[in-house]
């Protein structure tokens, strides 16, 4: 089963590189960005008897590694593992 | 006093701790693996700076979780002491040895500068030979040491007096523009609760001879030296 991790600072915490990326994106023309936060995507792929159980798990690993609590958040995604590898990567 | 100085895969500051320990103190001295659990002959376990796994994930994430990090919890809770500088210190906040977090600097540039600490507790093992109110000159290095903290759990480091280091102009004053890095109230850096675990983000070992330009990092070391003199520490061996 394939889970996909999106990790972000949490709302309030200062995102310096979008700052920095906004600013850039700004200087292109793109006049109508009003704001921007850079993130991270980890794509974990387990065994797993339910997508439950996989949440679950996947879960546990943001708790201890993955995400560090006191800056980030973190949301996780089931990956449809029937839909064509092109389209998930 | 036995020292160890751990060694990651993308550490960079071992071997310049490990000549500072033996060749400068001329204490005994012994590199630590990132997969050795064994620390029972260390009175002081060093977590030098670099670039440990390198800092994947986050800086310090994956090393903050590798077996000699594990055995140091164990070694903490016996009373051992850890000095843990620049990537040593973003491990031991990973680790929760250390509350808070230290993320990317607020000028998003890496800074390699000379840096004034102003001495706020002196009641440490590693400052007890210094003054309130000291200015001490060392060097950082780093692109991730902008520290953070909830407003709680900033509040119980004050009420500990944990803060031990902030950065300053020459002359003590703490302010904005003696601020390299963005890090909340000028923390450069703190103890636990205990006062056995010390981490910081400039480098002490990089300020250990008058020919590096300065000699401030030594302070920490004797003191630390002169604490286990008296305590008995060294009788007991």
């Amino acid at each position: 089963m394939r889970v996909r991790v999106l990790v972000r600072l949490k709302p309030g915490i200062l995102d310096v590189q979008g700052a920095a990326v906004k600013r850039a994106l700004a200087g292109l023309g793109f006049a109508e960005l009003t704001d921007l936060r850079v993130g991270k995507v980890i794509e974990v792929e387990l065994d797993a008897s339910t997508p439950e159980r996989a949440r679950e798990r996947v879960g546990e690993m943001c708790r201890q590694l993955l995400a560090n609590p006191i800056l980030e958040d973190y949301t996780l995604e089931m990956v449809d593992d029937l839909a064509p590898r092109g389209a998930v990567r | 006093m036995r020292f160890g100085v751990v060694v990651f895969p993308g550490t960079w500051s071992d071997c310049d701790f490990h000549y500072v320990i033996s060749e400068v103190l001329h204490e005994p001295v012994r590199y630590v693996w990132h997969r050795d659990r064994n620390l029972a002959d260390l009175d002081c376990v060093i977590l030098p700076g670099g670039f440990s796994y390198g800092d994947y994930l986050r800086a310090g994430a994956v090393a903050g979780k590798s077996p000699v990090v594990e055995a140091l919890q164990e070694f903490v809770a016996k009373g051992g002491y850890v000095l843990g500088s620049c990537n040593g210190f973003q491990i031991l906040c990973e680790a929760r040895l250390l509350p808070g977090a230290l993320m990317r600097n607020e000028c998003l540039q890496y800074r390699c500068q000379p840096t004034h600490l102003a001495v706020e507790n002196v009641e440490t093992a590693f400052t007890r030979g210094l003054r309130l109110g000291q200015v001490l000159t060392m060097p950082i290095s780093h692109g991730e040491g902008k520290y953070h903290a909830d407003p709680e759990p900033l509040r119980e480091m004050k009420e500990r007096n944990q803060i031990v280091f902030r950065y300053a102009e020459a002359d003590g004053r703490v302010t904005r523009a003696a601020n390299p890095n963005g890090s909340l109230e000028n923390i450069a850096g703190i103890v636990n609760p205990a006062g056995n675990v010390l981490g910081l983000m400039p480098h002490p070992e990089r300020a250990a001879e008058a020919a590096m330009g300065g000699t401030d990092g030594l302070l920490l070391f004797q003191s630390l030296l002169g604490s286990l003199v008296e305590d008995g520490s060294f009788l007991k061996r």
